[in-house]
């Protein structure tokens, strides 16, 4: 193969930035230089891969025994994050409602995301709210909880820090109360209705009196009342699980919301 | 352009060179139909005429040529699910899946096989290469906003193809039938146990006559517990079933990168 001519030298930061959908339409020839690129990236990975599987061997334990349960016992390493969730929320929350507003949260992105800017470049400043509401998810919740649920869970699933000894006997008292306890609440009923006033609250009235605040602001009005409360809901939601946690590490309130068989939130 | 190039570009020269007889002899011709020397006409039939780069257009946005800008993660994650496939068929011929042979057919593997567990090794990490690449590869799309039209579908089908990557790493899990394998599955499948009116433990599962037998956790584990049932229909879902949805799916996908004019930007 013949020596390729040699692209034109890319625009400078600043003059890209400017100019973004004039940079986008400059096109150059796929051979050599795009399959070239692709070439020299697949053979760094396989020569990393090759080495890595020489000097590293995939793990094998003992042989399956149905009798003898490990502690801690954990899931894939991709999916402790839901088993950390595990520790906040019931198991259909956290093992089934979260994993599924994950999916479909991540799906509906590009629908209620209108932003025309930051098509097809690096940016800040043009999409703060989406990047940012991202960044928390994918990195500090995704990402975070899975970093926490494989190296700081030990026996127990209780917390250890990467120098503690892993006791199994480590006794951890069980103080969390439920928060309409915590604040002195004593009738279930009472109770009840607190904790549906604050879930409701979260999930529908702060929307709500946002939307009736902000409606006749331009971005809303870009946004429509439907894609509005999709947006509202999931992110409520994502921020209901953080505030959850909060209230879990700062207060030890157990659930918010109890109603028998039905929903503990 | 360097001299040799010129060369090749102007006419023929009088005497022709090794390079010459080897790709323009008859049979190269019949192979590759176009020559080898650097232009443009040339630079374009080396990707239209060829089925494997065929994938590509003949001419591309800039920046998707840019490592800074791509990472690589999409070709990467794609090349990682390339070496699963390959190193997965060698271990197949090593491999039963029933609990009385599963896991010493993966010591055999460790230990006689020639090349054995440098291909299990590479099957392990490309699988969990391909869980870390295909995130990057999402948080690249997301931060340069790829999934802004045209390309909205395309990252639906996207999402798809990163909970069928999970899946298919999680089916595999549990094919070596040690330990790890048994108990992370038994955690990962209990989480069915509690699913809404299709679980035995959820939400008004019991009140709907959901049992520990008859729920969707027992349609994942073929049984009440992760037993010999659960590795067999792991390893079916993990070698035909969830392989072939992928690719059909990474096809969709690589199509509709074509057809959305590139990976990034406004049509």
């Amino acid at each position: 193969m013949a020596e390729a001519t040699p692209a034109p030298a890319p625009a400078p930061a600043a003059e890209r930035k400017a100019d973004a959908p004039a940079t986008l339409s400059d096109k150059i020839h796929s051979w050599p230089y795009f399959v070239r690129a692709e070439f020299i990236a697949g053979c760094v990975l396989v020569l990393v891969l090759m080495i890595w599987s020489i000097g590293i061997d995939a793990p094998l334990e003992e042989p399956a025994n149905p009798t003898k349960t490990p502690n801690p016992s954990k899931a894939p390493w991709y999916f402790l994050g839901l088993q950390e969730i595990l520790v906040y929320f019931d198991p259909w929350i956290a093992g089934v409602v979260l994993p599924g507003l994950i999916i479909v949260g991540l799906m509906v992105i590009p629908y209620v995301d209108i932003n025309p800017r930051g098509n097809g470049y690096y940016t800040w400043s043009e999409r703060k709210f989406a990047i940012s509401t991202f960044l928390v998810g994918f990195i500090g919740l995704w990402l975070g909880m899975i970093v926490i649920g494989v190296f700081l869970r030990g026996p127990g699933w209780n917390l250890f820090m990467p120098w503690d000894y892993w006791d199994p006997h480590k006794v951890v008292p069980l103080t969390n109360i439920d928060l309409p306890y915590f604040l002195g609440i004593r009738s279930t009923g009472w109770a009840m209705a607190f904790g549906l006033l604050c879930v409701g609250g979260w999930l529908v009235g702060v929307p709500a009196a946002v939307w009736r605040w902000k409606r006749r602001a331009e971005p809303m009005r870009q946004l429509g009342p439907v894609r509005y409360a999709i947006v509202a809901s999931l992110f409520m939601m994502m921020a209901g699980v953080v505030v959850k946690i909060a209230l879990r590490l700062a207060f030890n309130i157990k659930y918010v919301l109890v109603i028998p068989n039905i929903l503990n939130v | 352009m360097p001299p040799d190039t010129q060369a090749a570009a102007a006419a023929p020269a009088p005497r022709p060179t090794l390079a010459d007889r080897l790709a323009r002899n008859y049979v190269w011709r019949s192979i590759f139909r176009h020559g080898y020397a650097d232009t443009p006409r040339n630079r374009v039939l080396q990707v239209a005429g060829n089925v494997w780069l065929h994938l590509h257009p003949s001419k591309i946005r800039r920046h998707a040529v840019r490592f800074r800008f791509t990472w690589c993660a999409g070709g990467l994650t794609f090349l990682l699910y390339l070496v699963t496939v390959v190193t997965g068929v060698v271990l197949m011929f090593y491999y039963r899946p029933t609990a009385e042979y599963a896991y010493w057919d993966v010591k055999y593997l460790d230990f006689d096989v020639p090349f054995g567990m440098i291909m299990r090794n590479m099957h392990r990490w490309a699988a969990h290469g391909m869980v870390i690449y295909i995130w990057v590869h999402m948080f690249r799309v997301f931060m340069t906003g790829s999934y802004k039209p045209p390309r909205e579908f395309n990252w639906v089908v996207g999402v798809v193809l990163l909970t069928l990557t999970l899946l298919l790493s999680f089916t595999g899990y549990l094919l070596p039938w040690d330990q790890l394998a048994i108990w992370a599955v038994t955690v990962g499948t209990n989480m069915a146990r509690a699913t809404p009116l299709l679980g035995n433990e959820g939400p008004l599962g019991p009140e709907l006559g959901v049992t520990p037998r008859y729920d969707a956790r027992a349609l994942l584990t073929a049984g009440t517990v992760v037993g010999a049932p659960t590795l067999l229909r792991f390893y079916v879902l993990h070698c035909i079933v969830l392989p072939i949805f992928a690719s059909v799916l990474m096809m969709l996908h690589f199509w509709r990168v074509r057809k959305d004019g590139g990976i990034s930007g406004p049509l």
